[in-house]
């Protein structure tokens, strides 16, 4: 204990300079701070979204019906005259929701998947995979729409449906790094201390592999963005009224030769936003590789 | 010929960018060499010694740069040339050997390809005509190098070859332009003892013949004692030391961290190093470790069934208690498969283990976790034998952990720091991670983990192959003081019978699977019966002044 308080005060100081040191090294790349910056906004529209449009996203005014953005309307209003930044801001919860439940979904499953074959071997490892390069075999979309259609339409299903449909490429990932780690020394030093198979497994092979992992879903989170809102564009999602990113680029879409800014306006938005979290993404990678 | 040595460096600076800041990595170096002379220039990793020669190659990386100084061959300043303009001097007038053969040659292109090229590049003549005079020249460069049959090797792969074989076809790319000063960094350090002394023979009959300068580049003081003119010592980027051989052996006032080079070099010692504390007799103890006819195959992929290479023949091994046993051999001799068969991390064909007269063959899982806690298996490489994610609290907590032993946090941390003590890491915050280590740190951790289950027999499989000459001796020590301390038994491999001698009571010598000498460590010092045991004996670096100058061994033997 005595030693932890006297390195106390060098721990702080070490501290103190790496948060410095990182502050600087963000100074030199604008981009990604822009990048984080987006996603911190969009995120902030998904739970706080009444803190940023005074306008309700269902209630529109039929006289200020297609707008033209404008200092009141950033947006513009669509044909009912309800406000577009209003429906983008609420939008934002849906979209956003399914995506992490779908980054969620393929995370878990692929990375469990993934860590039984690499761990495994054998039988289970080529049953496994054989499952997985079927999976790979089917369009994403397709896959999806597949399965969207066998468990009906709404948000949630749709998040599934993304869901699934990457799960194979994060198993992929996750069983070549475990067969990396598995054949490291510092795996067979344990064995040779007596831990047993699963602590190997939990404090030695999960926490080495994982790291790519989730550098894989940063990168999967800008994925999945675009197929949800790509299904919703469809009309597998959410019903009508209710803001979607994807469903007010749909909305958009009869009126786009007079009224362009409908499906523009929401449809840049997400642009920016997947960028931005790729961008975070290929940072994080890069992390990683260090 | 004029007064201008071959290659002159007068007080070069190179610097490193990490970041926004420069790290000094060379800070001024002089150093000259003159025709028919060789140079070592001796250091441990990171003295800045590759560096010093990259600069004076014109190949340093994009993150470096040259600070100061200047770098002249024959009295002609390169410094600042554009790399255009240094390939033409390198090949043509410096040829350089690479340290790694089995990485520095192309694997997909042929061997006489591969000096054709060279030959081509520094040549003065083009064309069709000229062709079969580069081929004919390209021929003699590898006879000149030490090949024998040189028609087969000119049509060969790289992977066809010898690491030797491969190490000489570099040279005889370094020879092709025939340069008049070649700079060879670290040339042997991939090769194992025998082949090594062939190719350093090699280099100093070229320097004879051809009177040509050689600058060599290596981290071991033996290699350098036994063959070089003049040796250069360099520390921390600096130059410490200078001088003709004989002077830097007897000169007492030599500066210290020579001094500590040259102690730290196994073949200055005769006899085993003693322990620091007490000195406890050891008795001719009973064997607590037992192998008889092991034998171990590999099956070859991808060619006709039934071939396979046999790894281990019928090898017999005795361990007794509180003694060191040796297995010595070069690679591919299947030292390390047996190693691993002891401890259980491969199974053995045919044969038997018993570990205080209990059979290890067969045994579950369950069983074998029990036997752990009396066997115990010490890496080569503690670079990737400690998981970088653990803390060193945690990596010496893992095994008392694994068997519930010293529990709750008081008496675990209690039980970490009495590990590291033992091991002599007192002062090193357990918080650290592996990667805030040194070599020598890391590999102390890796023994004191080792230790923490208090094992009676140790198993090294080349536990101090990977480090510095002078963290080596310090690991040796470390090893036989806590033989004398806590009675341990070790089976130690190595490649190396220099640190053989340091450490082994008992030697088992092995050669392509076989058995080819065991007896006292003594015995087959002094009197090999083998052949090849005394091939082994005689290739070990830095013998011959050792014998002519035993008075430091001498001083370092009295307990």
């Amino acid at each position: 204990m005595t030693a932890q308080i006297t390195t106390h005060p060098v721990g702080a100081a070490a501290l103190r300079h790496r948060v410095a040191e990182r502050a600087r090294e963000l100074s030199r790349q604008p981009f990604l701070v822009l990048a984080w910056l987006v996603v911190l906004i969009a995120i902030g529209w998904a739970v706080a979204p009444h803190l940023f449009t005074g306008y309700s996203p269902y209630e529109g005014n039929p006289d200020a019906s297609f707008l033209a953005p404008n200092a009141q309307h950033w947006f513009g209003t669509d044909r009912l005259g309800r406000d577009l930044f209003a429906r983008s801001v609420y939008g934002a919860r849906a979209t956003l929701t399914a995506t992490l439940l779908a980054v969620a979904i393929a995370f878990g499953v692929g990375t469990l998947l993934g860590l039984l074959a690499g761990f495994a071997g054998g039988v289970v490892d080529t049953a496994a995979m054989c499952m997985v390069d079927v999976f790979l075999a089917i369009p994403g979309l397709l896959l999806a729409m597949v399965i969207v259609s066998v468990l009906g339409y709404s948000t949630d299903n749709i998040a599934i449906a993304v869901g699934i449909s990457s799960i194979a490429a994060f198993a992929r990932v996750m069983r070549a790094e475990v067969l990396t780690v598995v054949a490291r020394d510092y795996v067979h030093a344990a064995y040779g201390l007596g831990v047993g198979r699963l602590g190997v497994v939990l404090r030695h092979v999960v926490p080495n592999a994982v790291s790519s992992v989730l550098a894989l879903a940063a990168l999967e989170v800008g994925s999945a963005i675009l197929a949800i809102a790509g299904l919703g564009f469809l009309g597998y999602g959410a019903p009508p009224p209710q803001p979607e990113w994807g469903l007010l680029v749909a909305e958009g879409r009869d009126v786009v030769a007079t009224h362009p800014w409908v499906s523009i306006m929401p449809g840049a938005a997400l642009a920016i936003v997947v960028i931005a979290t790729h961008r975070i993404s290929v940072s994080l990678r890069k992390e990683h590789g260090r | 010929m004029t007064n201008d040595p071959l290659l002159r460096i007068a007080d070069l600076a190179v610097a490193y960018r990490t970041g926004r800041r420069w790290s000094d990595a060379v800070r001024g170096v002089s150093l000259e060499i003159r025709p028919g002379e060789l140079v070592s220039l001796v250091g441990e990793s990171g003295s800045g010694k590759t560096t010093l020669i990259q600069g004076a190659l014109g190949l340093l990386p994009a993150s470096a740069r040259i600070v100061r100084g200047s770098v002249a061959y024959s009295g002609v300043d390169v410094t600042g040339w554009s790399d255009r303009r240094m390939a033409l001097v390198r090949g043509n007038y410096v040829g350089f050997i690479p340290q790694d053969p089995n990485t520095s040659l192309n694997p997909v292109k042929k061997i006489g390809q591969q000096v054709l090229e060279a030959v081509r590049f520094n040549a003065r003549t083009r064309g069709r005509a000229a062709a079969a005079a580069h081929r004919a020249d390209a021929l003699e460069s590898l006879r000149t190098a030490g090949l024998k049959d040189v028609e087969r090797v000119f049509d060969q792969y790289p992977h066809e070859l010898s690491g030797g074989m491969k190490q000489r076809a570099l040279i005889a790319i370094a020879l092709a332009g025939k340069p008049s000063v070649v700079v060879a960094d670290e040339p042997t350090s991939a090769l194992d003892v025998t082949v090594q002394k062939l190719i350093l023979d090699h280099l100093l009959r070229l320097r004879d013949e051809l009177s040509i300068g050689i600058l060599l580049v290596t981290h071991d003081l033996g290699i350098a004692l036994d063959r070089s003119d003049r040796i250069l010592v360099m520390h921390e980027g600096r130059l410490v030391q200078e001088g003709p051989v004989d002077d830097l052996v007897e000169d007492e006032a030599a500066d210290a961290y020579t001094r500590r080079l040259l102690a730290a070099a196994p073949a200055r010692h005769r006899g085993r190093l003693a322990p620091a504390g007490e000195w406890r007799e050891r008795a001719d103890g009973p064997p607590v470790l037992v192998a008889r006819g092991l034998r171990k195959s590999y099956a070859l992929r991808g060619r006709r069934r039934g071939s396979e290479v046999r790894a281990l023949d019928t090898v017999d091994l005795v361990l007794r208690r509180g003694t060191t046993h040796a297995i010595v051999g070069e690679s591919g001799a299947g030292k390390s498969t047996l190693a691993r068969i002891l401890v259980g991390f491969t199974a053995a064909d045919a044969g038997t283990v018993q570990v205080d007269g209990r059979d290890l063959t067969g045994l579950s899982r369950r069983q074998w976790r029990e036997v752990r806690r009396e066997l115990q298996f010490v890496f080569q490489n503690p670079f990737t034998s400690l998981d970088p994610r653990f803390t060193v609290a945690r990596i010496l907590a893992e095994p008392l952990r694994a068997f519930g032993l010293a529990r709750g946090k008081a008496a675990r941390t209690a039980r970490v720091s009495e590990l590291l003590h033992a091991v002599a890491l007192d002062g090193v915050d357990p918080r650290r991670l592996p990667r805030q280590l040194s070599g020598g740190q890391r590999q102390r951790v890796a023994i004191a983990r080792a230790l923490a289950l208090n094992p009676g027999i140790l198993v090294l499989d080349e536990a101090v192959s990977a480090l510095d000459a002078s963290v080596q001796k310090q690991i040796l020590q470390l090893l036989v003081d806590l033989q004398a301390d806590l009675g341990l038994s070790y089976v130690f491999v190595t490649h190396d019978l220099g640190v053989v001698r340091l450490i082994a009571d008992d030697v088992t010598v092995m050669k392509d699977g076989v058995v080819v000498e065991s007896g006292s460590a003594e015995d087959v010092f002094a009197a090999p019966r083998h052949d090849y045991t005394r091939q082994l004996l005689e290739a070990i670096p830095g013998t011959r002044h050792a014998v002519a100058e035993p008075r430091p061994a001498a001083q370092l033997q009295a307990p």
